[in-house]
Order: C-alpha cells, then structure tokens, then sequence
C-alpha cells in the first residue's frame, strides 16, 4: 500500500506540475477532461494480474519506476538524426519527439488542399472549437488506467484533419521519437485523427528510440472515420529494448466504412498494443492485422477489443507472432456483439511460433454475443517450425540459418500480404527482414531444445 | 572411382536398426534402382543420403565424389550434386515455388563459386524445364507444393531436380499414387537427364516405373539389407514371383 501510494505522489507532483504550464488549461472542457481522467487515474492506480485484463502482463515495472514528463530533449535532434528512421519518398512526415510535434523537424508537402497535418497543442491553442467537438470523445478513461493517465497529461501529439470527399494518396506518416534522459522519463502522446464523410487516407504511427535509457511511451490514438470512409492506420513499434510503450488505438467507425489497422511490434521491453474499433455504423469493416516479434526477454502484448454496435457489420483480426529466447506474447481477442448487431460476421485467428522452450505465449478469445443472428469463428495455434520443412530446405542446398530465416519470412509474410503495396509495406517489410535475420541467427543455446513435434492448435466455431 | 561407394552402413531411427549393412557401387552414367518391399528400408537409405539429422548413422563409410558424405550436412551435400525426390514432397506456405527454386539454385552456384542468376535469366530457363514436364506456370507462383495434386507435387520435385541439375539423384517413390499418364510424364523427364555424369538412384516397390525408366541395376533390399543385385531381368522377376521368397530367404539367412 505504501509503495502504491508512493507512485501516485510522482504522478501528482507530474500532474500539478503540468498543470501550471500545460496548454489552455484556462479552457474549461480541456481542464475538466484532464482533472476528470487524473482523478480516475488515482481512484484505479495501475492495473495488476488480478485483473482480467492484465492477467498476463505484469506492469509493476512501470508503476515502480519514477518516471517524470519529458520536456526537453528536442532542442539535440537534426534532421541528419532521423534520415535513418524515415521512410523514403513519402511526403508528408511528422516528427514528434517525446510526444511533441518538433515542426522544424518535419516535412510537410503534397497534401491535398484542405488537409490539415499538425501538432494537437498548436491546434488546441488556435482553434480549439474543432478538437473539442471530438476530443476524449470516443476514449473510455473509465477501461483502462493508462488511457486515464494519456488523458490527464493530454496536450501535443497529431492532430489530422481530412475535409469531406478528400482523398489523401500519400501516407501520412507520423514518426515518435523518444529521446533517453538522465532520469526515466516519459510522455503521452495524443493523437486525433479525424476523417470526414467519403474520404481516404492512410496513416502510419512509427515509435522509434534515440538512446537507451528507462522511457515510457503512453500514447492513444482517436481516429475518427466518417461514413463511407476507407482508412488504414499503421503501428509500428521498434523502440529499444528497455522501453516501455503502452498504445491504444480507438476507432470510431461509421456506416459503411472500411478501416484496417496494421501492428508491427518488433521492439520495447514491455509492449501493450490495445486495438479498440467501434462499429458504431451499419456495414462497417474493419480488418486488424497483427504481427509481432519478440526475443530476448521482450514482452508483447495485444489486446484487441472489437465492438459490433451496428448491424451487418464484418471484422476480421489476424495475429501472427513469433517468439524466440525467453519472450512472453499475450494475443487477447476479445468480441463484443451488442444486441441490435444483428447479421454481425467476426473472424478472429491468432498463429504464433515458438523458436525456444523458454518462450511463453497466452492466447485468450473472448465473445460476448448478446444479437441472435451472428457468426463469430475464433481460433489459435501455436507451433514451431516444422523440421520437415527446413529439411526440405536444406535438401535443396539452402543452408540452415537462410531456411530457418525464409520459414520464417514465410510466416510474417501472412500478415504483409495483407498490407498494400507501396513505401509504406516496403518499409515494414526492410524491418521485419532485419528483425527476422537477427532470431534466425540467434545460437541455438539460446534457443533451448528443438522439438519436431507440431504443436497445438485449437479452432472452435460459435 | 565410383561416383558413389556404401561401405557396410547402419543406419537408426528412434533407436530402431533399420539398415544393416549396405554395400553398393554406384558410377557415373549408371541408373540403379532398389526395390523392396514396405518397411525394408528404401526410403530410409534415400533419407540418409540426403543427410537427414534424424536418420543416425551408426557406423559404415560414404565415399562421395572421393569425398566423405557423412560430414556433410544436408545443405552441402546438395550443393555438393546430391539431389533426393521426396517421397512425400513438404508444402512450405508463403515461399513461392519460383522464389524458392532461384534461392536453391544460387545457394548451390554460389557454394560452387559461380555467379547468382538474377530473376529475369532465371525465367526462360525455368519456362523450358516447366514445359518438359508439362507443368501450368501459374502452379510457379503459387507456395510451395500447397495445394498442389499428388501428381504436381512429385512432377515439382522432378521440375526441381531439372533445374538443380545433381550429380546424384535419388528419387524416393517417386512413382507411388501417380495415375499412369502423370507416371509417363515424369518418367520422361527423368530420362531425359540420363547423361554419361550422373548417375540415379531409383527407389521404388512396383516394377512398374522401370517401364519408362530402364535401369542398369536393380538392387532387392529387404530388412534392411540387399539380398540380390542384376539387372533390369530381376525386376520383372520381382513383379512375377513377389517380394516374398527373397524375404523368406532373408530371414533364413539371417542369425538370429
């Protein structure tokens, strides 16, 4: 109890801290938000493996760690720094560092007219009668004690705006940089995205990091997709190996929308991935595609929450992941299907590969169906690579570490060939390839036994 | 020198004592076919000299091109010329046939000291070993053997053996489940790469592929030893009379 309450003393002496400098705290709505989810925050606490939600993932390692709001850092960075992190040949590129919009640091070109790409403080401080309309609107701080704590500290991140009818060809591409401090430091980016009626866009999140050092990234999208909107939203994570980001993606989806969201978690320490659509609309789509990599002692986390609010709505989710040394994946899919949701179809499919004994994977699917006209299908494997497999390889003169790595490939491929082509999947797949060569050369001491056998698997129909 | 000389090799699976002491000679320009009955230990001599790890050789001599086999591993061993037709060929999702044949072929060019060919010389060459053994060049692009007939699947393993070009082939059953005119096709793409340099090793239960594929030698292993050896005569003998007095005479030549 008193280690607890110690941790709630560094968040409020952050909180009044922030409080004395933070944007337009003047705005009563803006200071309601923040002081509401801040005191939601304390009232919760962090969450612990008691809870159903966190049951396979401990955070005691961020509740421990005296983290204080990154302030500066930004004043270092050049734009030389970056070049290596940036995809090429897109051109509208973002940069954040420490969750602030760092505009000198951006490029911003070939936007359609009427399309607003900017940082959410500058955006609050100018014309804060837009972002109020949608702000903390669709965000339930009551879930979740870190989308609480995004909330208190909400002040800069992305702020994007596609007027009606727009189609936006080029990615937007939003770029988290953390920069190591002294001390642990952390930030809580915010993004708002907004897509009106008819439009298209893509956009990418990409959380890379500078320096070592104890940083904690707690980052929460809102994208809001009108009717009739086709959107793709990319996550990318590849921080360094002592991070921690915690991100939650919440979609409000429309009538007749089809939105996809992209995760690729290739680094962290510790790794939360929450995806939240809400079908809120008749005939909506949305596709969540997932592929995560872990090894050495990363933990990765993915908790999707699809909600079926409206009827003849299709969601799809696809994980795969792969673990190597002593990694911990967690793939918790969960369904809710409300009770007017009728004709809802929801397909859920977890695979995941296991290099190592040492790994540990949980997989949890949830369904909650309260229609009477829906088809959900759930199901999940695990296994390992098949040794029948990389004997063939091998047979054909592929030596052992190429097959294991094109096996390999073959299985992230699942999830990339669900991504559209262009710079964008060129460039998941450039990481991914470098991440997969690194498993595929790992020693085999640090792999642990090998086993042929095929594994488990389970599949149910409901 | 032979291009391949068995010296007395044990070979264990599990433990278990599959094969018992093989001898066998085989050179350049000779086809030899082993036949036996199920469970003799065919495919177990196939699987061993494509050095699978989990066939254990415990004791006998490999000469290879005057090299040792059993040092190598699988990889080598196949760039080195060897080549096996798996009897039941693996589906490997998400590598396309093509994409997977170019990496074997320069894996093995590359082990050889010779220049990788890119994807655009690749093609032609490709088109014409497809056409040989009248293959759909969607089937190309498609993963590896997934979904794929029973008789795609062995047709592929003969494509890639055309492709790979061995010194040595060993073909594992290749005959079996094959409905006659896909057993012709792939017969004739077998025999159209006899060639005074290589040598083939055909391992099969039925006479019936000897048809098309005429062998030098035949080779009659049963538990794990070769009872007789001659010539292609012995096959037709085989089909005629059965494996069943040859396994009797095994067993009674065998102390116990």
């Amino acid at each position: 109890m008193i280690t607890a309450t110690r941790h709630l003393e560094n968040y409020l002496e952050s909180f009044s801290e922030f409080e004395k400098l933070a944007v337009c705290h003047a705005l009563p709505w803006l200071r309601k938000l923040r002081q509401d989810a801040f005191a939601r925050f304390c009232e919760v606490g962090f969450p612990t493996t008691h809870d159903e939600d966190w049951r396979f993932t401990n955070v005691s390692a961020i509740a421990q760690t005296p983290f204080r709001l990154a302030r500066n850092g930004r004043a270092q960075l050049s734009r030389q720094q970056l070049e290596p992190y940036r995809i090429a040949g897109v051109a509208s590129q973002l940069v954040f560092v420490n969750g602030r919009f760092a505009r000198e640091l951006s490029l911003l070109n070939n936007l359609p007219a009427g399309v607003e790409a900017s940082g959410l403080a500058g955006e609050i401080a100018s014309g804060p009668e837009a972002i109020e309309l949608h702000l903390g609107r669709y965000l339930d701080t009551r879930r979740d004690a870190f989308c609480a704590l995004n909330t208190a500290f909400v002040e800069d991140g992305a702020y994007v705006h596609i007027p009606r009818g727009t189609l936006v060809e080029e990615p937007i591409y939003l770029l988290f940089v953390s920069t190591g401090d002294d001390a642990p430091s952390m930030s809580h980016p915010r993004n708002l995205i907004v897509a009106e009626e008819d439009s298209q866009a893509t956009f990418v999140e990409d959380y890379v990091s500078l320096d070592g050092g104890a940083v904690f990234c707690n980052t929460v999208t809102e994208l809001v997709a009108g009717d009739h909107t086709v959107l793709s939203h990319y996550m990318i994570e590849r921080e360094h190996k002592e991070a921690f980001n915690i991100s939650t993606l919440r979609i409000q989806q429309g009538r007749s929308t089809n939105v996809v969201s992209h995760s690729v978690l290739l680094g962290g320490a510790l790794v939360r991935n929450n995806v939240h659509p809400v079908l809120a609309g008749e005939g909506g789509e949305c596709l969540i595609n997932g592929l995560f990599i872990g090894h050495g002692g990363q933990h990765l986390d993915n908790y999707m929450l699809v909600e079926h609010a409206s009827p003849r709505c299709g969601s799809r989710q696809f994980y795969n992941g792969i673990l190597d040394g002593h990694a911990h994946g967690v793939f918790h899919g969960r369904i809710i299907v409300h009770k007017d949701a009728q004709k809802t179809d929801a397909k859920q499919t977890n695979r995941n590969l296991l290099l190592s004994d040492d790994t540990q994977m949980d997989t949890k699917p949830q369904l909650e169906i309260y229609a009477d006209d829906v088809k959900c299908t759930h199901g999940a494997t695990i296994g390992q690579i098949e040794g029948d497999a990389l004997f063939y390889l091998r047979s054909r003169g592929i030596d052992e570490v190429s097959a294991r790595k094109l096996l390999l490939f073959a299985f992230a491929s699942e999830c990339l060939d669900r991504m559209k082509q262009g710079p964008v999947r060129g460039h998941v797949e450039g990481l991914i390839n470098q991440c997969l060569f690194q498993v595929a050369n790992a020693p085999d001491a640090a792999r642990g036994t090998y086993r042929e056998d095929a594994g488990r698997n389970w599949e149910e129909i409901g | 020198m032979s291009l391949l000389e068995i010296k007395n090799l044990h070979v264990s699976v599990d433990k278990h004592e599959i094969l018992k002491g093989i001898n066998l000679r085989v050179n350049a320009g000779e086809v030899h076919s082993i036949m036996g009955p199920n469970g003799s230990g065919k495919s177990t001599l196939a699987q061993a000299l494509a050095r699978r790890e989990t066939y254990n050789v415990t004791s006998g001599e490999v000469s290879y091109n005057g090299k040792d086999l059993l040092a190598m591993k699988p990889e080598e061993a196949a760039c080195e010329g060897i080549f096996m037709a798996f009897q039941y060929p693996v589906e490997i999702p998400g590598i396309s046939n093509a994409y997977f044949l170019r990496s074997a072929l320069n894996a093995i060019r590359r082990y050889r000291g010779l220049d990788e060919i890119d994807a655009m010389d690749f093609l032609p060459m490709f088109r014409e070993k497809l056409k040989l053994l009248d293959m759909d060049e969607k089937l190309m692009n498609r993963s590896v053997n997934e979904g794929f007939s029973g008789g795609e699947k062995k047709r592929n393993e003969i494509l890639q053996m055309a492709v790979l070009e061995p010194k040595l082939a060993i073909l594992d059953e290749t005959d079996s489940g094959l409905d006659i005119d896909a057993l012709k096709i792939v017969a004739q793409g077998v025999d159209a790469m006899r060639n005074p340099e290589r040598a083939i090793i055909v391992v099969t239960h039925y006479q019936r592929l000897l048809n098309y594929i005429v062998p030098d030698f035949v080779h009659v292993l049963v538990h794990g030893r070769i009872v007789r050896s001659g010539g292609p005569e012995l096959a037709l003998e085989l089909e005629e009379k059965g494996y069943g007095t040859m396994e009797a005479e095994a067993r009674h030549a065998t102390p116990a």
